[in-house]
Order: C-alpha cells, then sequence, then structure tokens
C-alpha cells in the first residue's frame, strides 16, 4: 500500500488478499439466497433465534409475549417515584398536547398539531436530553418512498411485508408507504437539502430488500438533515420545548384509564414536574442502549425504552419486541468507534462484504437480518473472520471498490460522514477496507397502534387520549424493518399523530390527573413476586468504571 | 475486552483539573465514565453526529488550546479537559415561506455576518474540518449556494461560535441558508410531485386495499417472484 496504514499485521496480510482478488469480484456478483436457505441461516445464526436471550413476560397487557430478557427486566420492575409522594394537584405545564420525545417523530407531531389549528403555546415537547438528541440524526443512508416512475407504493409494500416476515400489520403498511411521496415532497418544501441531479431528479439507491432503487439521501447525513430541518421549523413556530427533563410516569383519569398527563423528571436539579395534556402523543424511540445480548450499539445514549414501559403500565398492547434489528455493518475496528453505524448506502453503491480470504459469503443487499446472520456465521461459524487486536471479529466491507465503480472523490461526497468517520482514526476507506460485524441497530416492535396513532389496549381497542409515533411503536415493520422505513415511520406516524391528536383535543376538557394505574402495576408486580430492587424506566444507561470498556462479544465463541 | 484478556495500558489525564488514570484508546468520553463521570449534558448519539460533546483541552505543557468532540477524539497522556455543555445563542424566528433566497436576507437576519475579520479561528477549530470561514465568506460575498455547500455536514456543535471574535452563531446562521437553498433554489423534483398527485387521485388505492387483504402465501409468491432493479 502507498500510504501508511495504521492496521496491523495480520490484517494487513488479510487486506492484501481483499486486494488480490477485488479485480475479479468487481465482475461477480454473488448469488441470491434462496428462501429455504434464508430460513435456516436465520434460525441458526441471527440472534433473535436463540432460545436463551428470551423469555414471556409475566404479567401486563401482553402476558404471555416473548421478549428478551433486557426488556422483561424493565417492564417486570417497579416505578422509580411512590405514587403517595407525587402532588398531583399543582400543574406545572398545563397544554392541549403533550409530547413526550422531542426527535424526528416527536417535532413532525408538533408541527402537524399546529398545522392542524393547535396553538404553538398549546403543545409542549418534554424530552429527555437536548431537542433533537436522537436516532434520528444518527440515520445515515436514506428514507424510502416509491416516486420514481419504474417504482410503485404496491412495490415498497410488497418489499416491507416480505423483509418483516409477513408479520407485519398490513395497514399501517399501506399508510406508510401511501404517504411516503407526500412526506418527502412536504420535506422538500420545508428545505431539506436531498441529494438530486441538475434536472431536480431525486438521486436514489437500492437498499437491502428493495426491489427498486428507493432510498432518498442527503449524503450520508440524511437523518441529521431531516432533524436539523424539523427542530428549525419547531423553534421557528414558537412551539415550546422542555429539555433534560423526561417523563418517567404517564398519568390517567382513573375512571376512564385516558392518558391525561405525565410526570417529568428534571434531570438537573432531581425535581419533578405535573405536566397535563388533553392529550399526550409518546415519540420516545427504541432500545438500543440496552445491549441486548450484550451487543454493542449504533444508538443515541437516551435510547433505553422508556416509552414503551410507561405505556405498558397505562394498559397499552406490545407485538413484535421478540425480533431485535442488528445493523449488519458496525464499525468493528478502531476500538474507540466499535458499535457505530456504517450506513448500508455503502453496500448501496456497490462495496461487497468478504471474509479474511478476501472472497464474498453473501449477497451484500439482502435483508438486515440476513446479512447479520451471515456475517456472524463466517466469523464464529466458519472461522473465516479477522480477528482485531482485542479479540473482536468482523469482516471486510471493501469500500474502495466504490471509488472505482463511481470515480474518484465518490466516497469523500457521498459518505462524508463514513470518510470522516474513519479517517479519524487513520483509516482512509477509499484505499482500504474497514472492519465490520453487526451492531444492535433497531427496535422492530414496541407499542402497538392502529391507523390514527392511537395506542391500543389488550383487547385492540384505542386508549382514550393516547397517541404514538415513531421506534416506540410496532407493527409497521414485522419482524425486520429495512434500511431507510424508519426516517419515513417518524415523519407519515408523526404527521398522523399530530392531526389525530389535534382532531381529539377540540372535543374534550382537560382530564382528571391519576396514578392509580401505578398502584394498579405494583399490585401485579407483587403478586408475581417480582423483586423490587428492579426499576424502571432506566432514562440513562450506566458506563461507569469498567462497565464502558467494550463489550465482549462471546456468545458465538467455537 | 476484558482486564483479563488485556493488561490495559493507562494514561492520566486532568478532568477538569483533577487527575485520572484511565486506559489509553478510550474516547475523551468514555475516559471520563471510566473515571466514574456520568453524563447528563455534554453526551448525546456517542457517534460524531449530533455536536452534543463539545470539548476544550491542552495537552501537557503545550500553551495552545484544542478542540473536539469528546466521543471522537482518543485520550493522550497529560490531557487537560473541559466539557462545554452548552452555547448560550438565541434562535431568532423567522418564517421560511415569506423570505427570499438570497444572502442579502441572510445577512438582514444575522447582520453580524459581516463583523467577520476572517481571522479563520472557526475553521480551525471545527471537529469536522469544515472550511467554517469560507462559508460565511461566501454569504459576504453573495454566493448563498456555496455557503450552503461548505456548511452542509455541520453538526451544530457551536465550538466554533465560542471562539469567534465576532460573535456570529455560525450553525444558526447555516441553518437558514441551507434551508433557503433547499426549499427555493434546488431544483423541485418533478417526478416526485406527479407521484403525489397520483396517490391523491386514489391510483394505487383500491390495489394496496387488496393487498392488504392478502394471505401471507399470496404475499410470498409476489415477494418472490419480483422483478429487482439492478
Amino acid at each position: 500500500m502507498a500510504h501508511e496504514s495504521v492496521y496491523p499485521e495480520e490484517m494487513r496480510e488479510s487486506i492484501e488478499k481483499v486486494e488480490e482478488t477485488r479485480d475479479r469480484r468487481l465482475k461477480e456478483a454473488f448469488r441470491r439466497i434462496t428462501p429455504e436457505e434464508k430460513d435456516e441461516l436465520l434460525r441458526k445464526w441471527h440472534p433473535d433465534f436463540r432460545p436463551e436471550g428470551k423469555r414471556p413476560l409475566k404479567i401486563g397487557p401482553s402476558k404471555g409475549l416473548v421478549v428478551p430478557h433486557e426488556v422483561a427486566d424493565l417492564i417486570e420492575a417497579y416505578p422509580l417515584i411512590d405514587p403517595s409522594q407525587i402532588d398531583l394537584s399543582r400543574i406545572d405545564y398545563d397544554v392541549d398536547i403533550l409530547i413526550i420525545g422531542g426527535g424526528g417523530a416527536g417535532a413532525s407531531a408538533a408541527l402537524w398539531a399546529h398545522n392542524s389549528g393547535i396553538p404553538a403555546e398549546r403543545i409542549l415537547i418534554a424530552t429527555k436530553l437536548r431537542f433533537g438528541d436522537a436516532n434520528t440524526k444518527m440515520a445515515q443512508g436514506g428514507i424510502q418512498a416509491a416516486d420514481r416512475p419504474n417504482d410503485s407504493p404496491i412495490l415498497h409494500f410488497i418489499d416491507v411485508m416480505g423483509g418483516g416476515h409477513y408479520a407485519n400489520k398490513p395497514e399501517l403498511v399501506k399508510t406508510l408507504v401511501e404517504n411516503a411521496p407526500f412526506i418527502i415532497k412536504w420535506l422538500e418544501d420545508l428545505g431539506v437539502m436531498f441529494d438530486k441531479d441538475e434536472e431536480g431528479n431525486m438521486i436514489e439507491l437500492p437498499g437491502g430488500g428493495t426491489c427498486r432503487k428507493r432510498l432518498h439521501a442527503c449524503k450520508d447525513y440524511t437523518g441529521l438533515e431531516i432533524m436539523r430541518v424539523l427542530m428549525d421549523e419547531v423553534l421557528n413556530r414558537g412551539i415550546k420545548v422542555i429539555e433534560f427533563s423526561p417523563a418517567i410516569e404517564l398519568l390517567t383519569d382513573p375512571d376512564t384509564g385516558r392518558v391525561t398527563g405525565a410526570v417529568l423528571w428534571n434531570l438537573e436539579t432531581k425535581e419533578y414536574y405535573i405536566a397535563r395534556g388533553k392529550a399526550v402523543i409518546l415519540t420516545t424511540g427504541g432500545f438500543g442502549r440496552l445491549h441486548i445480548q450484550n451487543f454493542p450499539t449504533t444508538n443515541h445514549y437516551g435510547a433505553t425504552m422508556d416509552g414503551v414501559v410507561m405505556a405498558y403500565r397505562v394498559g397499552a398492547r406490545l407485538r413484535d419486541l421478540d425480533a431485535t434489528q442488528y445493523h449488519p455493518t458496525g464499525a468493528a475496528y478502531p476500538e474507540q468507534i466499535v458499535g457505530l453505524l456504517v450506513t448500508e448506502k455503502v453496500r448501496g453503491l456497490g462495496a461487497q462484504l468478504v471474509n479474511v480470504d478476501g472472497e464474498q459469503f453473501i449477497y451484500p443487499l439482502e435483508p438486515r437480518d440476513v446479512v447479520a446472520a451471515a456475517i456472524i456465521r463466517e466469523c464464529y461459524g466458519r472461522n473465516k473472520g479477522v480477528v482485531t487486536p482485542t479479540g473482536m471479529r468482523g469482516v471486510w466491507l471493501d469500500t474502495p471498490m466504490i471509488e472505482i465503480i463511481h470515480g474518484e472523490g465518490t466516497i469523500k461526497k457521498s459518505l462524508a460522514a463514513i470518510y470522516r468517520m474513519f479517517s479519524r482514526f487513520g483509516i482512509d476507506p477509499t484505499k482500504e477496507p474497514i472492519l465490520v460485524f453487526p451492531t444492535l441497530h433497531y427496535m422492530n416492535g414496541g407499542v402497538e397502534i392502529n391507523v390514527n396513532a392511537q395506542v391500543l389496549n389488550a383487547k385492540g381497542e384505542p386508549i382514550p387520549g393516547f397517541f404514538a409515533a415513531g421506534e416506540v411503536c410496532g407493527g409497521v415493520h414485522g419482524k425486520n424493518r429495512l434500511m431507510g422505513n424508519s426516517l419515513l415511520e417518524i415523519t407519515v406516524f408523526g404527521r398522523i399523530a399530530g392531526i389525530s391528536a389535534a382532531k381529539y383535543v377540540q372535543n374534550v376538557e382537560p382530564g382528571k390527573l391519576s396514578l392509580k394505574h401505578i398502584e394498579r402495576y405494583v399490585e401485579m408486580l407483587k403478586e408475581a413476586k417480582i423483586p423490587e430492587t428492579r426499576k424502571s424506566p432506566m432514562i440513562l444507561p450506566e458506563y461507569r468504571g469498567e462497565k464502558v470498556l467494550s463489550r465482549a462479544i462471546s456468545l458465538f465463541k467455537l | 475486552m476484558s482486564n483479563e484478556e488485556k493488561k490495559l495500558k493507562m494514561v492520566r489525564i486532568y478532568i477538569m483539573g483533577k487527575m485520572y488514570e484511565v486506559p489509553e484508546g478510550l474516547t475523551i468520553m468514555k475516559a471520563m465514565e471510566y473515571a466514574g463521570y456520568r453524563f447528563i449534558r455534554g453526551c448525546g448519539c456517542r457517534g460524531g453526529f449530533c455536536g452534543a460533546c463539545a470539548t476544550i483541552y491542552r495537552i501537557g505543557n503545550d500553551y495552545k488550546l484544542y478542540t473536539g468532540l469528546a466521543c471522537q477524539t482518543t485520550v493522550q497522556d497529560g490531557m487537560y479537559l473541559v466539557q462545554i455543555p452548552f452555547v448560550p445563542a438565541e434562535k431568532p424566528k423567522y418564517n421560511i415561506e415569506k423570505l427570499r433566497p438570497t444572502a442579502s436576507t441572510v445577512l438582514y437576519i444575522f447582520p453580524e455576518i459581516t463583523r467577520c475579520v476572517a481571522c479563520n479561528t472557526c475553521t480551525k477549530s471545527c471537529p469536522q474540518n469544515l472550511e467554517v470561514m469560507d462559508a460565511i465568506q461566501s454569504l459576504i460575498r453573495g454566493d448563498l449556494i456555496k455557503a450552503a455547500e461548505l456548511s452542509f455536514d455541520c453538526i451544530a456543535c457551536g465550538i466554533c461560535s465560542m471562539r469567534c471574535p465576532a460573535e456570529i452563531v455560525h450553525y444558526q446562521v447555516f441553518q437558514l441558508v441551507r434551508r433557503l437553498y433547499g426549499k427555493y433554489l434546488a431544483k423541485k423534483a418533478k417526478h416526485l410531485e406527479e407521484r403525489v398527485n397520483e396517490i391523491l387521485q386514489g391510483k394505487y388505492a383500491e390495489e394496496l386495499e387488496k393487498l392488504t387483504k392478502m394471505s401471507v402465501e399470496e404475499l410470498k409468491k409476489l415477494y418472490q417472484s419480483r422483478e429487482i432493479e439492478t
């Protein structure tokens, strides 16, 4: 190699093999996996299929639902507050629409509630960290919408269902794909800088499991660009946002079960606030920071599943939480960035996945669960992975191919974030491949909603006053989300939640506030003999001391 | 990586003046956690996308002040660290629908831009290595498009604004610039508008409705036989 490489000697030997096979591989397309092979690969190698990683829930509206232990430990847990110690007569914030969670779904909900006639001062966004501190900002690759002439919402629908193993809630999928082009148009009109050609046509790439080129991108800062535009607009409208104040419990009307507000917790002063809303929209995101099965994660610091915990206590039904998305390509080297996302766009632009011998082992754009399982098999089943100095295993993502296929400079232009992330640590992805291994990425399941973004109870009926959107929800993606459908979900269903909540509040008075549901939940916990030391929501993960050191993935050791 | 598998080599760092020994090779963020800090402020995406963890540091006897993102910078022996949790900047409100997409609009809303003395401190302090000063200077010259392009990778960490002698709040200026570009100057996608209209006219409604009622077996057939664009 012409330039100074930071890879250690053994890794460099493998890179030489990758370079030797590159010319040949540029002409090779790895064959697609058959449905039978796919089933076997997932069953044997996908972490979801390890029965020892999960257990059925003992209590609550989705009793019996099988979920990862890390999820069950937070659901089968006692509240952080003692209801008798909370003064509900002192209302600190009294609004029409209370939005819990300041990511892309929350911001979209706020804007559409405002568009639907709710005055800015009657909307409140309460969020755990800063406004916009959310996984939305970290989404790199793109957002799907079937808007090219050879594409259609029909094909988008089929892709989503197949990718989700047909477990999706079909009417939510219909809503997703039917609204997708409108949402892109809305974002374009707000001023999002999409990648376009000189005529203004969107430059669209394929994603894993998509049958058409359907990914709209803003370089590889797609989520950042969308989030900052939404934030700017929310602030321009004068909608109030309180930061560093996560909800730690919802409030309900004791007679009707209607959700009427939330207890917020000021992380800095340790004081609680009572927020009352005629309607409550839950947009708290997912669970990456639970480190399911000890995996590293791509997720934001605040992704601790607080919303699912709170919603369950007011009677919300959960679904598809048995399926966890491991993104196939998290960084596996160097140590400083282990687990961080390497966008699927890298494969969309033509980079292949190759093993220690420089050979392909999977078609790079199979759905995410399939590619993740194939990488784990390569590293731990076939022992064809590359081992790093810290004992981490991974396979190569052959990034220099992109420069050969699309021309020099493509990586710096279209994958600026990835280029920056690796070059900060001395690796130049235009010249050398990068090492990847699956990383915990997305909560496929969550709280069940209907097409109006109303949260459903155990019987499938809407819980009055309660709406949800985004990663906290389940059903849209079935058992496996496709790339580019999460940015789409937060905007499509965030918008619907805002509109539905705005309609709901027209005809209702503010509700009574109680923590009755918490008292009932605590009784159930006691009956099920759940240890009282277990508390939730988590709010922030614990990384002090040794816990911060990278998690060894010893699960698949030979 | 556990301690048994690898003997940890330690480095000394100073967090707000206090000395701690931490394993080498960690990011500043992880090193602070190793030292016992639990972040509320100064920690966000942990992946270099959100700008929450702006950090100022010195090393040993070097007089220079360095800047970086705590989640993207490796600790060095002798680092003196201070996290900057917050830039107290006021965001001006505007109605994007009523603005003209010109550099003078930006100068009107952010008149302090003209105080730029071209010292280049912003560019030197940018953890994204953006040409921050060039972007500001482009605006002064009236080139909004150039400013939008140069600032696209901004993560709004605010380090440039803290260092700027002219008190420019660069990340807010650039936010307006990019929205003006995206909304007014970039050409609209015609194929997008056409598809939106088709959907509004109900072109796909019936077939989509049919799909939602289909059995898994029928859907499987459609999925497995669909043609894949290459």
